[in-house]
């Protein structure tokens, strides 16, 4: 979509999401699994694809593949100009000042595999400290013990109140002399607790520690504007927020890029190359080593452009009105126990149910077509803390409407007829 | 789909009271997990001659992991480490649909409840998650 059209369909926007027609945006949503209308609500695993993105990814190979930076002719030079366009709508989504701040990866781990590996590499030593927190999500602590090992540094981690917030206090007395890098999650994908992440890179900053975030859960659901929280690092990833799997983004504020040393090696990276040495390119091509997801990239613009069509702002207020119904029905339901009620949640319900195991309520339910996780959502030291093997998560996204959340609820009820 | 073909009655009765829970102190030990959901069991196994002469778990799973554990405790106790060996054979092929349309080895006696875990894939982990630590804890054993 041109900007002209772009810009009259935000100005038609009305303050409420029009539920009905965003969901006809989604081929999928009229499937029948089992039989039955689907009920999804795992879009905090992945979220659905719009029929631009789909679109898009088709044109893509179609009329416009290419590989990128390489050829002279004309399909390279137009996948370029294209994987370029998603770099600079990717600047304008976060409010990042430079395009060169964007870097493409595979998904948010791998963005924060770059940075446990380049970081690390150039500032991280023996007797070091990197501070994470007890709500992370797996890829927000294994990157970072991998590299404790690797380089003798000591890996601490914020506790969690019985809300499911972050200690704040705690968080600041475990900032010391030796800590290099504070590493943690903007919002909880096992709770929904959305962190306070401007006074924590606040209280980072202050004592020279900079801070990376794991943005996997909010780029979907929030309006983002780097240079408001101050992040030195924010990583996400592309499929949890409509756009194709494969890609990611990595932005590193003003020039920390350019004072890591290079991730992968390879072709696209590299300024001159011998074989006594070889230069390299400055970001964000020194750090995309190879031919990328190009086509997802291309088509992730699409999902950008729908969610600032759509609005953030109108995206999280609908949101936060199913969450708070769900938290209400499914909260009252006999023996069960809500875990994360910080207030002011993104869009997930995480709970257990007295004597039914969490995956016996999602086979359950999917036999009715409703489809939510269960598990420990790759956060087992978070279950720890909550004493709980494993919750049932029901995740909510634009598209869905307050008769999926009453599905949702009488699927529960079934599942205490089963388990009675 | 019916319900009922997952969580049969048996079932869901070995998974309110699972038998044989508990530890055998002093016996060989084995963890079972399911990495991708974080289930868990200990299994407590004590093998004289060749025979099972207990068994007993603890843990923390699912109905389908719990009752399976519990029913497999029933099944193999008092039994040699070959007929173990050939009830774990008879269940695997249940549970993964390999016996096809034919009806299940009456052997299996109760075991038989679990036919309908091989229409669900992403369960039959949980349905064998403690037959693979029995196999290890009686490979250990020998």
């Amino acid at each position: 979509m041109n900007t002209v059209a772009m810009a009259d369909s935000a100005r038609a926007a009305a303050p409420a999401l029009d539920v009905e027609r965003i969901r006809a945006d989604f081929p999928i949503l009229q499937i029948r699994p089992r039989g039955r209308p689907l009920v999804y609500l795992d879009s905090a695993a992945t979220s659905q694809k719009p029929r631009q993105v789909i679109d898009a990814l088709r044109r893509y190979y179609e009329e416009e593949n290419g590989n990128i930076h390489r050829g002279v002719h004309y399909l390279s030079e137009l996948a370029t100009l294209r994987y370029d366009e998603t770099r600079e709508a990717t600047r304008r989504f976060l409010n990042a000042e430079s395009v060169n701040e964007v870097v493409f990866t595979r998904n948010t781990t791998e963005g924060i595999n770059l940075v446990a590996s380049s970081f690390g590499q150039a500032f991280v030593r023996a007797g070091d400290e990197i501070v994470v927190s007890l709500m992370e999500h797996h890829s927000n602590i294994v990157p970072w013990q991998l590299l404790c090992e690797r380089s003798g540094a000591v890996l601490r981690a914020v506790p969690v109140t019985d809300t499911g917030e972050l200690d704040l206090g705690a968080f600041e007395s475990l900032l010391g002399p030796r800590t290099r890098l504070v590493a943690l999650t903007w919002v909880s994908n096992s709770l929904g607790t959305v962190n306070p992440v401007e006074r924590i890179v606040a209280i980072a900053h202050a004592r020279g520690i900079p801070v990376l975030l794991d943005g996997a859960q909010a780029a979907p659901h929030l309006a983002i504007d780097v240079r408001a929280v101050g992040c030195d690092f924010l990583a996400f990833s592309g499929h949890k927020m409509l756009g194709p799997t494969g890609v990611g983004v990595l932005y590193a504020r003003g020039d920390w890029f350019d004072r890591l040393p290079p991730y992968q090696g390879g072709g696209d990276m590299i300024d001159t190359v011998t074989i006594e040495k070889t230069t390299y390119a400055k970001a964000p091509s020194r750090f995309e080593a190879g031919t990328p997801d190009i086509g997802s990239v291309v088509a992730f613009r699409a999902a950008i452009e729908y969610l600032e069509r759509t609005g953030l702002d109108a995206i999280q207020r609908h949101e936060h009105a199913l969450v708070a119904e769900a938290t209400a029905q499914v909260g009252a339901l006999p023996g069960v126990r809500l875990v994360g009620t910080a207030p002011g949640k993104a869009g997930v319900l995480s709970f257990t149910m007295e004597g039914v195991h969490p995956h016996d309520i999602a086979t359950i339910l999917d036999q009715h077509g409703i489809a939510i996780r269960a598990g420990h959502h790759c956060t087992q030291p978070l279950m720890q803390r909550f004493g709980c093997g494993a919750t049932a998560r029901a995740s909510f996204y634009l598209y869905n409407t307050m008769d999926e959340v009453n599905a949702l609820v009488a699927g529960l009820h079934r599942v205490r007829e089963v388990f009675a | 789909m019916d319900l009922g073909a997952l969580y049969e009655e048996v079932i869901l009765d070995h998974n309110r009271s699972p038998r044989n829970w508990g530890d055998i102190p002093g016996a060989t030990h084995v963890d079972g997990r399911n990495p991708l959901c974080g289930d868990r069991i200990t299994l407590s196994l004590q093998v004289e001659d060749d025979v099972i002469t207990d068994v007993r778990f603890t843990g923390e799973g699912c109905a389908i992991s719990k009752a399976s554990a519990s029913m497999m405790t029933q099944a193999v106790k008092g039994k040699t480490r070959k007929e173990a060996e050939a009830i774990f054979e008879g269940f695997h092929d249940l549970v993964m649909g390999k016996a096809g349309t034919a009806p299940p080895d009456k052997s299996l006696g109760s075991l038989r409840a679990f036919a309908g875990v091989s229409r669900f894939p992403a369960r039959v982990k949980c349905a064998t998650m403690a037959w693979h630590a029995l196999r290890e804890g009686l490979s250990r054993e020998s």
